[in-house]
């Protein structure tokens, strides 16, 4: 299936930031079943992310503030080198940088180890400068992703933040500038305190929920962009089981990633690729981009 | 799970750098080489292996280590745990070797444990600096136990490689080891020059974000195999070809070679 730009082997993406700090780690995720991988967010330069406790599962999802730990475009580029030879499934390079002209530098920087696309990270809730800091405002949101659409012939997707008023509003900045997708959502603001010792959990205080918890968020959030925008939109939160990934494409999502359910099932991308497959064929439809959107056409 | 506030019950002084912190919670569940997250509040969260059900033992080399060392009886701390893959357990009839450097003893010791309740044979080989370092000779006493240090101080002057290039190791069904990396891959390459590494079990250090298997950051090449939840024990055959001995990373995902 052919979707914002990719060829995508089915419609299961392992999402940014887990297993995805080498190679070796994507390429197992793409053995496991994924269509599509998308690598660590990398930045300018070294970064050793925040003190730990940096994720903690809870009762209704897990929490996690990692601080974009990255060892660099120029310390990257082996790696996505390495996943590239070992498997044929699209690689996606997930950048943060802290305005334009630092996007558009990673972007550069890695060109040469050929990604077939990249996300920009202008979500993530708990790296201050960076990722959310910068995605809440949409003429900042503009200016990068025109930055990185003018600087790279490859599709570029923008990772979206629900942690703001209205999405589609961030989404049609994206949209206007030339990204090829809009990936929703990034984790939700949040915190955990632990009541015994008084201590914030997470060594950086606060960070971002992921997993069950915020699976309604991100359906809401893609229904939205999926009204609002032409482009695709690809849905990422709280996805651990087929049931959930087909909630999102009926929301309008015409692919899935997923994150946090590697926890619980290492082989996750083929039990949802296959469950959507069945879901499909008990229907009676022939491709996921049949039933994309398919909720908007009930009301 | 959120960390168990974990209250320390008791402190034994092991030598001039280690401490074995004893906790008001168990790990009951756990099998030897699983470890816990330690979470050293205000601080950082460290992994370490679980020297007992409620123990953990530590050397000071860190920030949160040298913290760990202000605490006192009384104090808390999280766990989270236990995590991880452990040793696998011997059965009653078969004949185990220990090969321990430095603080690396502590993750074996249970297993030792194990083994002298169950009057398995067992014969150690346990490293240290000096004297004053050899850590948990007590808790090896299922056989015999041959002590090595670096300065001489007590029993063979070296490495516990030396002692092993003088050892036959074909008698032995199952061989355990922890200890510096640079120490278990050599204690590899003697073993793997007698096809004895099939039969060996390592317990790896890398570094740990998450703990639970799903950052990456403790990925290890080529197979992308995670060290906090596909090991921290590996056998001596998923590891030929693997990162082993010759580079790990950092918290930035850069390489260190050792």
């Amino acid at each position: 299936m052919k979707i914002a730009g990719i060829e995508l082997k089915n419609p299961t993406i392992l999402a940014s930031g887990i297993m995805g700090t080498t190679g070796a780690a994507l390429a197992r995720m793409s053995r496991n079943g994924a269509g599509a991988v998308v690598t660590k967010s990398i930045g300018p330069v070294p970064n050793k992310g925040h003190n730990n406790p940096s994720m903690v599962e809870l009762e209704c999802g897990y929490i996690n503030a990692m601080g974009l730990p990255n060892p660099s475009y120029s310390g990257f580029c082996e790696e996505i080198g390495i996943a590239k030879s070992k498997t044929d499934a699209p690689l996606i390079a997930s950048i943060f940088g802290g305005d334009a002209a630092e996007f558009t530098e990673v972007a550069n920087g890695l060109l040469s180890s050929k990604p077939d696309c990249f996300e920009l990270n202008v979500s993530c809730p708990h790296a201050e400068g960076y990722g959310a800091s910068v995605g809440t405002d949409p003429d900042l949101v503009h200016e990068i992703t025109a930055s990185v659409v003018d600087a790279v012939d490859v599709p570029v997707w923008v990772k979206l933040t629900p942690n703001v008023t209205d999405i589609t509003s961030i989404g049609r900045a994206a949209e206007s500038a030339g990204a090829s997708a809009v990936v929703a959502i990034n984790t939700v603001r949040g915190m955990a305190i632990d009541i015994h010792s008084g201590y914030p959990i997470l060594g950086n205080r606060f960070g971002g929920l992921s997993g069950p918890a915020v699976k309604p968020v991100a359906v809401k959030c893609v229904y939205d962009l999926y009204e609002a925008l032409d482009i695709p939109v690809i849905g990422v939160g709280g996805i651990t089981c087929p049931q959930d990934a087909i909630e999102m494409i009926l929301a309008g999502a015409s692919a899935v990633e997923i994150g946090s359910a590697v926890h619980d099932d290492t082989q996750i991308f083929e039990t949802i690729s296959k469950g959507i497959d069945t879901y499909l064929q008990k229907y009676g439809y022939s491709k996921t981009e049949d039933i994309t959107g398919l909720s908007h056409e009930m009301i | 799970m959120r960390p168990i506030h974990s209250k320390i019950t008791e402190i034994t002084e092991e030598s001039p750098n280690v401490r074995t912190f004893f906790f008001d919670t168990q790990f009951n569940e756990a099998t030897p080489g699983q470890f816990v997250m330690v979470w050293v509040h205000g601080t950082d969260e460290v992994p370490m292996t679980l020297s007992g059900k409620n123990s953990i033992t530590v050397q000071k080399v860190g920030d949160a280590t040298s913290r760990m060392f202000e605490l006192g009886i009384g104090d808390h701390m999280g766990l989270r745990g236990p995590f991880g893959r452990g040793f696998t357990i011997p059965r009653n009839d078969e004949n185990v070797l220990f090969i321990a450097g430095g603080v690396g003893a502590a993750p074996i010791a249970p297993l030792a444990d194990i083994v002298k309740a169950r009057g398995i044979e067992g014969r150690t080989i346990l490293g240290s600096r000096c004297c004053d370092e050899i850590l948990f000779r007590e808790r090896f006493a299922c056989g015999r136990v041959d002590i090595t240090t670096d300065d001489g101080s007590e029993g063979r002057g070296g490495f516990v490689t030396d002692q092993l290039a003088e050892t036959d190791t074909s008698d032995y069904d199952r061989i355990y080891v922890c200890g510096p990396e640079i120490m278990m891959y050599k204690v590899f390459e003697i073993l793997k020059a007698r096809d004895g590494h099939v039969k060996t079990e390592f317990s790896l250090h890398r570094y740990f974000k998450c703990g639970i298997g799903v950052c990456g950051a403790c990925s290890m090449d080529p197979e992308g195999l995670c060290v906090c939840r596909d090991g921290p024990v590996f056998n001596g055959g998923e590891l030929e070809g693997s990162e082993f001995g010759h580079y790990e990373r950092d918290s930035s995902g850069c390489k260190c070679r050792f």
